[in-house]
């Protein structure tokens, strides 16, 4: 393992000149980067990348990562607004992540994201290990953007329950998932299940599904893991949104993952003055809950889940 | 005859409505109709002004006035309560969630109903106030894509400046964007500082208001004197952005002509007593953007000079 200093966030005189590494290993070939953390609150996804980060300072050592691979793990670039608990560029509340590729002499977060993608640039793989702008529990899976140019099979080989493919939208166009596949990089957004507090399981299981992509396609080898599953393909409009009438305190009946019969109470929405059941949010149909809103009160018109069907 | 009205609602958790409301003030026929939005960042208040001052110099005119104007003082009430440039408790910027949908969360649909709303209308003018970190000269922002139709009317607005920007696929999701693409005319106004109302910047935009409006044949006055706006494309901007962090101390007046390599402000470090970075002018020109909040990162954006031809 190399650690190099990517670049450094300076924003001194009163906060210290802030190093974002990279942990290299293996060969100089540039086959699969991970980025950990970019915004402020993704503690689960910082924590999945150094996880990594360990698991590969052992593989290596054991002489297990084949010799013309080379890795690159950043597990945070989000440090300066991490540590003063702020999702956003804490002076603009611009998102790092909606600024890519990035602009070497624009603002701030522009200058970042084009270190970071500087840094990311021209690997044969990608993943980023990101949060959705809804907080929320996810099963986890594998995002890949359908671009026209994307290979979504290999989104299979990690071995999570679910790939989705999503067409992006105006909005997108400015992430590091989009940009990284029109630079010819093969990228996939991971998400595990939490984002701003640590889920040891969801974290060793998205860990786990970075080796074993990585073994399926050749790069380690003799690593036992666990067998992983067998990954299902959806399309992101396939999938069921489940929306609210009433806004109120938001009692979730059912966690993520769980399977539902049609017509079955997946959470009530509470009249905050009289706990009195204002709405039943049921499932339109028979399926699997893939994503569940984390909310305490949820206002009306919102998105509560989002069903796998079948 | 005038009208508070409702254009879309939603439920907030606990016992409270998000209502957008808007003024409409009705003349004689034909109806056509001209929409005056603003609010959208919750930080930018020259609208605010605009808002209130052209419905009392309407109200004193209704009698010679064609059609129906409807003004919409905040199309983020919340932000704008708040002191929160943002949605709050929403990731997504609001000027990038338009057209909206009612198939995603409360601000989307909210978002889809605004434009409803709005569109059909016969011109639309969305001002903007910059934000807490620049002031602007009061201008017109046209994207490339619309400029043919647009810029015989922008140019009636009696502001200073009329920029004809690139455009980029992330902007698709701007109110203008989507309105222009629905056959909406919509001009977008940037002026002011963020936080503050610059008084003789709204006047003057009323004034171009009013002359709109007598070109559009809505009102029946001889169209008011206005200066016509200098036309710039991309090409003529030139940007300074600081490459080190400190505090700006301006040397430089908003609104003065500078020459190429003009000192323009400097960096400074507080805590040293000394001099992070002196900023010189890439151009000879006018400061349209000069940087008001004098705490800075790399890559803020100090000023933009408009030069070239002029
Ligand atoms: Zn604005």
């Amino acid at each position: 393992m190399k650690r190099k200093t990517l670049f450094t966030i300076d924003a001194q005189p009163y906060r210290q000149p802030i190093p974002v590494y990279g942990y290299f290993f293996g060969s100089e070939e540039k086959t699969l980067a991970v980025m950990g953390a970019i915004r402020g609150d993704e503690f689960q996804q910082m924590y999945t990348a150094a996880k990594l980060v360990q698991e590969l300072i052992r593989l290596e050592a054991e002489g297990k990562i084949i010799d013309d691979c080379g890795l690159l793990v950043i597990p945070c670039a989000g440090q300066f607004s991490m540590n003063v608990s702020r999702r956003f560029w804490p002076l603009d509340n611009t998102d790092i992540n909606r600024m890519f590729p990035g602009y070497d002499k624009g603002e701030t977060t522009q200058r970042l994201a084009w270190r970071i993608f500087e840094a990311l640039k021209g690997y044969t793989y990608g993943i980023h290990l990101t949060s959705l702008y809804l907080p929320g529990d996810f099963i986890p899976h594998i995002r890949i953007m359908d671009t026209g140019w994307q290979e979504n099979a290999e989104g299979l080989d990690f071995g999570l329950p679910y790939l989705i493919t999503r067409k992006p939208r105006p909005y997108d166009t400015t992430t590091l998932n989009y940009n990284w596949q029109v630079w010819e990089t093969r990228t996939f957004s991971l998400y595990t299940k939490a984002t701003d507090f640590i889920d040891e399981k969801s974290a060793q299981e998205a860990t786990d599904s970075i080796l074993r992509f990585l073994t399926r396609h050749g790069f380690l080898k003799d690593v036992p893991l666990p067998e992983g599953e067998a990954t299902q393909a959806v399309s992101e409009k396939n999938l069921v949104t489940i929306r609210n009438i009433c806004g109120g305190i938001l009692l979730h009946c059912r966690p993520t993952s769980s399977q539902v019969q049609a017509g079955e109470i997946m959470a009530n929405i509470v009249d905050p003055y009289t706990a009195t059941v204002l709405e039943e949010i049921r499932a339109p149909q028979k399926g699997t809950i893939f994503f569940a809103r984390h909310a305490q009160i949820i206002s009306a018109q919102t998105i509560v889940f989002r069903l796998i069907p079948g | 005859m005038n009208m508070i009205e409702e254009v879309v609602s939603a439920h907030l958790p606990v016992g409270e409505t998000l209502r957008i409301q808007k003024n409409r003030i009705e003349g004689a026929e034909p109806k056509k109709r001209l929409a005056i939005v603003t609010g959208t960042h919750g930080d930018e208040l020259d609208g605010q002004y605009v808002a209130w001052q052209l419905a009392r110099v309407l109200k004193k005119r209704q009698p010679l006035l064609r059609g129906t104007v409807d003004i919409y003082p905040a199309l983020n009430p919340l932000g704008i309560s708040t002191i929160y440039r943002g949605l709050p408790g929403f990731d997504l910027d609001m000027n990038r969630i338009f057209p909206g949908s009612s198939e995603e969360t409360m601000y989307e649909y909210i978002a889809g109903g605004i434009i409803e709303d709005i569109a059909g209308a016969d011109l639309c003018i969305d001002i903007h106030a910059s934000n807490i970190f620049l002031r602007e000269i009061p201008q017109v922002r046209i994207n490339e894509q619309s400029a043919e139709t647009l810029l015989p009317l922008a140019k009636f607005l009696n502001l200073n400046f009329l920029w004809v920007h690139s455009a980029a696929t992330v902007l698709e999701s701007t109110l203008a964007y989507s309105l222009n693409s629905l056959g909406t005319p919509t001009l977008v106004v940037e002026m002011g500082v963020g936080m503050r109302i610059t008084k003789s910047y709204g006047d003057q935009l009323i004034t171009g208001i009013l002359s709109v409006m007598s070109q559009l044949f809505m009102l029946e006055e001889p169209c008011p004197p206005v200066a016509p706006p200098i036309v710039s494309t991309d090409g003529n901007v030139a940007f300074v952005n600081a490459n080190a962090s400190g505090i700006f101390i301006p040397r430089v007046r908003h609104e003065e002509r500078v020459e190429e390599g003009q000192l323009l402000g400097l960096i400074a470090d507080p805590l040293s007593g000394g001099v992070r970075e002196e900023l010189h002018s890439p151009a000879s020109g006018l400061i349209f953007t000069l940087r008001e909040y004098p705490v800075v990162n790399e890559g803020s954006l100090i000023a933009r000079i408009l030069g070239g031809a002029l």
